[in-house]
């Protein structure tokens, strides 16, 4: 506990400290522990579930690969993540991610076949293109709160459903429709719309690629906004208290309208940065529940982009973690997704962790 | 009954420490004490919602213990909240039931006998009224007596009233002394709890006086007066008067004609009001909660829409703006909740100090906030208006109420400022707190700032204001020079002229 | 002075309905301009079988007239409301949607005919989760605690009662998933209740978690084992006399189980809520927690015990998924019902009958995007997927201003001691 310690005197006090750090290297912990036990209640052998836990730290971080592919799957998960945390500084919970994903990655895919543009400006503009679209999307959830006080649980909800059945009808629009195939896949980005792979040098087979330097400024940009800047100031105001805010001036409208966009264009971003980075065309399951995966990085991020740009990393390490325990231990993928819930829980609950650990919170 | 030294702590916070009370059938015994004094922690622990940490309960000379607020009403003890505890949207027979409902078959709710037995106790204590009303639609006296019956229906002997008259107009508490009086005469116990001097002089047997926890004092009506209580009540000698020297009025900064608001159920909250505001003034306004004071308060400073009627400041009209246009005229808003309206409980005092100027050019370039000079106006607002704090760091809801409110009143007024509305200044402040906000007021106005005061506390109206309207279901129904008889203001506050 | 007050909210008033009128117009028109331009020939409603004991003939309505018709009435209510600018004209709205969807009913239908009759018992039928799921909803917020995770519930259920149903057969399947449900009421009552954690956050993570668990054990268990997710499947009862009644009789006494049981938990809920004693304590505590603890009522208990009720209704509706309807469990089945269950809930206003009403109309949307892919019209089936979606976001908006909650919603109790 001496290293805790240490990093403790960093931090204001004790309490924040445990709050920030120690509770959610914890929450992790135990959620991964959980998994693994369900997996042994669910009929799998110990040595399965040890191959698991092995895969799960090899497939993160055992190589310069398994590296890249965690930080390719962080890189959509920030992106959406900062976004949550945007709305979430203002107030507002976004679930919506998954359909702004969509709506962003669709727009990029069209951007990304159907224009011959010169490499860096297609670039910019697939993403700035599958952004709007994002922001567009979440607008709707966004005016609707702020016009008739409909939930935005409930609204983006729905529009994440809605979302997906108008992908699978674009997927079917012949002029979008791959040529010469059946079943529902778009034609592919022009490589001028791609985003570069940035370890090329090393090996082109790792995957990570320019999105990841794209997110990390983005994070500092949203650290900015939230924390330096009268936007930022009116979101955490409405957020915190709505009264107060109506007092000071702030239209709470206006605030809840553009944070919701803002975070919508951060989400349609992770879409254009998956279409254009990795996976080059859209499939009916091209957002792979990265909305959903976001909600949980944004929580346990604590709403702060520095804190979303970790949980992001340490997400992306589960999924590429998955992944391999997927191949070599033959664990479906949804374990991960009940890893995923249980972090929330034990963040959102951190009594819970509090009272399992007693010794660790003296 | 009897409590015998009864402790009870709140972390560090002794809230109550060893005291010893008594009383008896047919007798009303008054607790005086300031906010915070510990009466409620001690009415609570009586209830059964808080457990004492230590001492005895009483009751015909047997010891009792409540574990919840059931088992007190078991034993005959029954309290009347400062805040009713009555759901808005049931009728007064359910209200009164709710939780000893009598039952038929299949845990159906008997209603033609519970009315019965609510038009019972009402006719046998002269508590009228209308079993089948929905609570939310009647005034608040009537509110009151259905709690009243509410706790005689569960048979209690010894009744606790907390604050009781804080929302009642003064026609109002002439009723319920009556009432109160009647329950006597049944040889119930009463426990009167309060802050008002008068109240208890008025209507009790026996006073105790309660500060920081502790029973400092017994007297009786007979023989003591408003003074020798207050001084038992703060622990010191008070000064019930601010000092205010004359002023000449200045030129009209603010003129009101005509205005009216709608409410939400289309019922008029504010008709027809007028009035006009100099310099060098302090206009009070007067009146029992819940007459339109807020509501008037809320259209001023742009917080509320407007159905009809003029607002112009220093002779411009600026009806229906937003409450930053009617910010950058100098029109400064203390509102009647801070922790609701006018801090941000999470925002640190610096985050605090510019809550309504972030956007102006001092503190933010293009839409970059400046936080330097941020942290040097907040650390000048909490050396100018004595804010007890070691940082600007902190957040907002670590410093106690007093200062929380200096905090907010220094923001308002160290700014370049023309006029001054404060709603309940000082309203769940420390007595030292009251004095130094006081004479911050009367500063301003002596600087040349209209003031205009709202507070349901008609001593502090008196003791500040120049001139004093009183305002009545939404409308102005008198105006007073600063030296009338108070008795003259309640009368009016009750709606009659 | 109070004449011009008068004024005005007149005029508010005139402005509101004149808006609400245009609207009606402009509807009115939109209908006649798309559906009753180019159509021609009859749409024909199957209103019986020929096998029925007491047959009807079938309803042979002209397709363009009666398309003109429906649009002018719509554009004369329009026209009235605009004009009289009456106090309430939400009857009016009604009858105006109830006519364009008539209108479009049978612009979709004309030149070939359609089982009436099919598409109300099919929104029977899909308004049951809704229903249920708004039972669970109402249960949980009468005690103020808001319950997003119902659509885990009902996935939980589901998944319970196919693998259950499968080893157990359907009756304990059914019983088992019931229970399942009541289980995640109870982590979701510890988690808000207990931990006071933000109930919004505690539901998605309820959720994500049920969504997690069940597409894990599907491809771990179920998909190694078929005969796991293979649970039998309650037939329909046809009730005796009853079930012959034209129309009426096999839109509601030819169901299964679940559509008798629906009906008979909405009755009892509302005894319960509103006759009982129970109910009584259960609405204070949701309306006014600390007044309900002050007369010895444990707030704590009883939100404790009304949302693992909740969940345990939530775990029967989500047996219909799979033990009511198709006897297997897919990843994600539920669709979403969950959270439309909570719109129905907000439309009916958080009483029973109410939500029972808004999910027929939620189940109709449901039938009608099934059956119109059927009629082959030229609209996308992706599009009339979306309706049920559609519905309850212009449901959320357009009433959520009006209706109340109980008002401690979403705050959690601290007991003080």
């Amino acid at each position: 506990m001496k290293i805790f310690n240490y990093f403790g005197n960093y931090f204001s006090n004790r309490e924040t400290f445990q709050e920030i750090i120690v509770i959610p290297v914890f929450a992790t912990l135990l959620a991964i522990f959980l998994g693994l036990l369900l997996l042994i209640v669910s009929g799998s052998s110990n040595e399965i579930a040890l191959k698991a836990l092995i895969a799960l730290f090899y497939g993160s971080f055992g190589s310069i690969s398994s590296i890249s592919e965690t930080l390719t799957a962080a890189t959509p998960l920030i992106f959406a993540a900062l976004g949550i945390a945007v709305g979430f500084k203002a107030g507002l919970f976004n679930i919506g991610a998954e359909g702004q994903i969509i709506l962003g990655g669709m727009a990029a895919v069209i951007i990304g076949f159907s224009f011959q543009l010169p490499f860096f400006i297609h670039l910019i503009l697939i993403l700035l293109v599958g952004a709007l679209f994002g922001a567009l999307y979440a607008f709707i959830s966004g005016w609707l709160k702020a016009t008739t006080g409909a939930h935005e649980v409930i609204t983006t909800i729905m529009l994440n459903l809605i979302a997906y059945r108008l992908l699978d009808f674009f997927l079917r629009i012949p002029s979008i429709q791959k040529e010469g195939r059946n079943d529902p896949i778009s034609k592919s980005i022009l490589d001028t719309a791609e985003l570069p792979r940035i370890l090329y040098f090393l090996d082109p087979n790792l995957r990570v690629h320019m999105g990841f330097l794209i997110a990390i400024f983005a994070v500092l940009i949203v650290y900015w906004l939230i924390f330096y800047t009268t936007i930022g100031y009116e979101f955490r105001a409405v957020g915190k208290n709505l009264e107060a805010s109506r007092y000071s001036g702030i239209s709470p409208s206006m605030t809840i309208i553009l944070a919701m966009s803002i975070a919508g264009l951060l989400a349609g971003l992770a879409g254009a940065s998956q279409i254009a980075g990795v996976l080059g065309r859209a499939t009916p399951g091209f957002s792979a529940g990265i909305g959903f995966d976001a909600i949980a990085v944004a929580l346990l991020g604590r709403a702060h982009p520095i804190g979303v740009l970790f949980a992001g990393i340490l997400f992306g390490a589960l999924i590429a973690g998955g992944r391999q325990m997927q191949v070599s231990a033959d664990v479906s993928l949804d374990l991960i997704t009940v890893i995923q819930a249980l972090i929330i829980i034990f963040i959102a609950a951190p009594v819970l962790i509090r009272k399992l650990f007693p010794w660790i919170f003296r | 009954m009897k409590l015998h030294e009864i402790s009870k702590s709140f972390g560090p916070v002794k809230a109550n420490s060893n005291i010893n009370l008594t009383v008896d059938r047919g007798e009303i015994l008054g607790l005086l004490g300031e906010n915070g004094a510990g009466k409620t922690t001690l009415m609570n622990i009586l209830t059964g919602l808080y457990k004492p940490d230590s001492g005895k309960i009483l009751i015909d000379n047997q010891l009792r213990e409540f574990h919840n607020p059931r088992e007190a009403n078991k034993n005959g003890v029954g309290m009347v909240h400062q805040h009713f505890m009555l759901v808005p949207v049931f009728s007064v027979t359910e209200n009164i039931i709710l939780g000893e409902e009598p039952t038929k078959r299949f845990n159906k709710i008997d209603l033609e006998n519970a009315k019965n037995k609510v038009l019972k106790i009402s006719s046998e204590y002269k508590l009228d009224v209308d079993p089948d009303q929905i609570i939310e639609k009647l005034p608040v006296g009537i509110q009151q007596r259905v709690e009243i019956i509410k706790i005689l229906f569960r048979d209690a002997e010894i009744l606790i009233f907390d604050e009781p008259t804080a929302v009642l107009t003064p026609q109002e508490v002439v009723e319920f002394f009556e009432i109160i009086k009647n329950l006597k005469k049944t040889g119930k116990a009463i426990i009167f709890i309060t802050h008002k001097l008068h109240e208890v002089l008025e209507i009790c047997d026996r006073i105790n006086v309660l500060r920081r926890g502790k029973i400092v004092g017994e007297e009786y009506p007979k023989k003591t007066d408003k003074k020798k209580l207050a001084e038992l009540m703060v622990g010191r000698t008070v000064n019930l008067r601010t000092s205010r020297k004359k002023m000449e009025q200045g030129e009209v900064l603010l003129e009101v004609n005509g205005l009216s608001i709608l409410s939400d159920n289309k019922e008029y909250v504010l008709s027809n009001v007028d009035l006009k505001l100099h310099k060098n003034e302090i206009l009070g306004i007067a009146g029992v909660q819940g007459n339109g004071q807020t509501e008037l308060v809320e259209a001023l400073t742009g917080l509320r829409s407007v159905s009809s009627g003029k607002i112009s400041y220093f002779g411009k009209e600026y009806k229906n703006f937003s409450p930053r246009k009617i910010h950058q005229l100098g029109v400064r808003h203390i509102p009647e909740d801070r922790q609701k309206q006018g801090l941000i409980g999470e925002f640190s005092l610096t985050e605090n100090s510019i809550l309504n100027t972030y956007y102006e050019e001092e503190f933010s370039y293009n839409i970059t906030l400046n936080w330097t000079n941020a942290k040097i106006e907040a650390k000048k607002i909490i050396e100018k208006f004595d804010v007890r704090t070691n940082s600007e760091n902190i957040s907002a809801n670590k410093l106690s109420g007093g200062n929380q409110q200096k905090l907010l009143i220094g923001r308002e007024m160290s700014r370049s400022i023309n006029l001054l509305i404060a709603s309940q200044p000082t309203r769940g402040v420390d007595v030292g707190s009251i004095e130094y906000i006081h004479n911050q007021i009367v500063f301003a106005r002596n600087k040349g700032i209209g003031v205009i005061l709202n507070s349901t506390e008609l001593e502090e109206i008196i003791a500040l204001s120049d001139r004093i309207i009183v305002l009545f279901e939404g409308k102005v129904i008198a105006e007073f020079p600063s030296d009338t008889d108070p008795n003259i203001i309640g009368l009016a506050m009750a709606g009659e002229n | 002075m109070d004449n011009t007050i008068k004024n005005n909210i007149e005029e508010k008033k005139t402005k509101k309905s004149i808006i609400v009128g245009l609207c009606l117009i402009v509807l009115g028109s939109i209908i006649y301009i798309f559906l009753g331009l180019n159509i021609e020939g009859y749409a024909t409603f199957r209103l019986s079988r020929p096998t029925d004991p007491f047959a009807l003939p079938n309803l042979i309505l002209p397709a363009h007239s009666f398309i003109g018709i429906s649009a002018l009435l719509i554009a004369f209510f329009g026209g009235r409301i605009i004009i009289k600018a009456p106090k309430k004209f939400t009857l009016f709205i009604a009858l105006s949607f109830f006519l364009a969807i008539a209108a479009f009913l049978v612009w979709a239908t004309a030149g070939k005919s359609f089982s009436l009759t099919g598409m109300l018992q099919a929104t029977v039928v899909r308004a049951v989760p809704i229903a249920l799921a708004a039972m669970a909803g109402i249960l949980c917020e009468r005690v103020a605690v808001i319950n997003i995770g119902i659509e885990g519930m009902l996935l939980a259920g589901a998944f319970a009662g196919a693998l259950f149903g499968s080893i157990f057969g359907n009756f304990f399947g059914l019983i088992l998933a019931v229970l399942v449900g009541g289980f995640f009421g109870f982590i979701l009552a510890a988690l808000v209740v207990t931990f006071r954690v933000d109930q919004i956050i505690a539901g998605v993570a309820i959720n994500i978690f049920v969504l997690g668990i069940t597409s894990f054990l599907t491809s771990h268990l179920l998909k190694s084992n078929p005969e796991l997710n293979d649970a039998p499947v309650f037939k329909s009862i046809n009730l005796p006399v009853l079930s012959d009644i034209p129309v009426l009789g096999p839109v509601l006494f030819k169901q299964n189980i679940f559509v008798y049981f629906s009906i008979f938990i909405v009755i009892i809920s509302t005894y319960y809520l509103f006759k009982t004693a129970y109910g009584l304590r259960a609405r204070a505590v949701g309306e006014h927690p600390k007044a309900a603890e002050t007369l010895g009522i444990s707030v704590l208990k009883t939100r404790f015990h009304h949302v693992i009720m909740g969940g345990m209704i939530a775990g029967f509706g989500g047996a219909w998924f799979t033990l009511g309807s198709v006897g297997r469990f897919d990843e994600g089945m539920t669709g979403g019902r969950g959270f439309i269950g909570l719109a129905a809930m907000i439309f009916g206003r958080w009483h029973p009958v109410g939500a029972l009403f808004a999910a027929l109309i939620f189940g109709f949307a449901d039938s009608l995007q099934q059956k119109l892919a059927i009629l082959r019209t030229p609209i996308p089936s992706e599009f009339l997927a979306m309706a049920p979606y559609l519905v309850t976001i212009i449901v959320v908006a357009g009433i959520v201003g009006n209706a109340k909650p109980p008002q401690a919603i979403g705050q959690a109790y601290v007991k003080e001691n």
